[in-house]
């Protein structure tokens, strides 16, 4: 059991607690879609004051707020719990290899040390790939009305054919920036 | 205490999200370079199962714990904005390699830089609402 909750968890598992996730969200009188706090927190910072979208009762949404705290919980529990010292993901050899022709070192994290150290937010080129990343994905979210958890599992899973479409467009944005825009970067 | 349930949830998805790696930048281009397995399985058993309950919901119509029917309500159909805001989005997904769950995952793990991220995403969010009406949808 220990050795279980310290080793990573398989994508099948992932997979069946998302469902359950979803599930219980159902069950609770809500729906799973996690981008809708993006706008509820504008909305609490006065956003709706002037602009008529963020203008709503965004306490209906208190319960996705909480739902966003738990997750940094999670996340803070995983990182000082329940983690090996010191891991690395077992990625493809075909992907650290193609990274490195970009640029990156080989992994010694879950997350590259060239993007997400702390330090890469004080230079340039490290500021404004966090920075355009966040606005694309918030803008994109917004525009196409949901994100992963609402499109891909709450819409996919209910056959709407907008979220297959939505998620369409999620994979062309991934691919063009992918192999289109990453070798013009890095 | 109406909303400690959300507070579980929301954590163990917190926790299986970091567990799984689903938070890694590496992941999800493993996932647009087509050279690993992993993110596919986790949202195609997601998707999955949980297609199969929803259709196990509509057709025995399952109430929530309010005792509400639990109602399923289609999307709007269009096109264009979810291709256009999907690609937007996918461009974003892909640079950051987080999707907005994850974002906050992230800075709870430790990895302050997802802050920048966030408040980005939000400023992203705000923009669109600003020119909202100016798109076509």
């Amino acid at each position: 059991m220990i050795d279980f909750l310290m080793q990573p968890w398989p994508w099948w598992f992932s997979g069946l607690v998302l469902a359950f996730i979803m599930f219980s969200l159902l069950l609770f009188g809500n729906s799973f879609g996690f981008s809708a706090n993006l706008r509820t927190i504008c909305s609490i910072g006065g956003a709706g004051k002037t602009v008529k979208f963020f203008d709503f009762d965004w306490k209906k949404q208190t319960w996705n707020l909480v739902f966003l705290v738990g997750s940094i919980l999670g996340g803070f529990i995983t990182s000082e719990f329940l983690s090996l010292e010191s891991y690395t993901p077992a990625l493809s050899e075909n992907t650290i290899s193609d990274l490195q022709e970009l640029g990156f070192s080989a992994p010694n994290s879950i997350q590259p040390s060239e993007l997400f150290a702390f330090e890469a937010i004080f230079t340039l080129k490290g500021f404004f790939i966090l920075a355009i990343g966040g606005l694309l994905v918030g803008f994109g979210a917004r525009y196409a009305g949901g994100c992963t958890s609402g499109h891909a599992i709450s819409g996919l899973s209910n056959l709407q054919l907008p979220s297959l479409i939505a998620v369409v467009g999620f994979f062309i944005g991934g691919l063009i920036m992918t192999f289109g825009i990453f070798p013009l970067i890095f | 205490m109406k909303f400690i349930k959300y507070l579980i949830v929301g954590t163990l998805f917190g926790i299986v999200m970091s567990k799984s790696e689903a938070i890694s930048w590496y992941r999800i281009q493993e996932m647009f370079r087509f050279q690993s397995f992993h993110m596919y399985g986790i949202i195609g058993v997601a998707v999955f199962s949980s297609a199969i309950i929803v259709a196990l919901i509509k057709k025995f119509n399952v109430h929530d714990m309010a005792g509400n029917p639990i109602l399923f309500f289609p999307k709007n159909k269009s096109t264009v904005r979810y291709l256009l805001g999907g690609i937007l989005f996918g461009l974003g997904w892909a640079l950051s390699g987080t999707c907005p769950g994850p974002m906050v995952v992230n800075i709870g793990y430790g990895f302050m830089s997802f802050g920048v991220i966030f408040i980005f995403a939000l400023f992203g969010t705000f923009l669109y609402g600003v020119v909202k009406d100016k798109l076509p949808h």
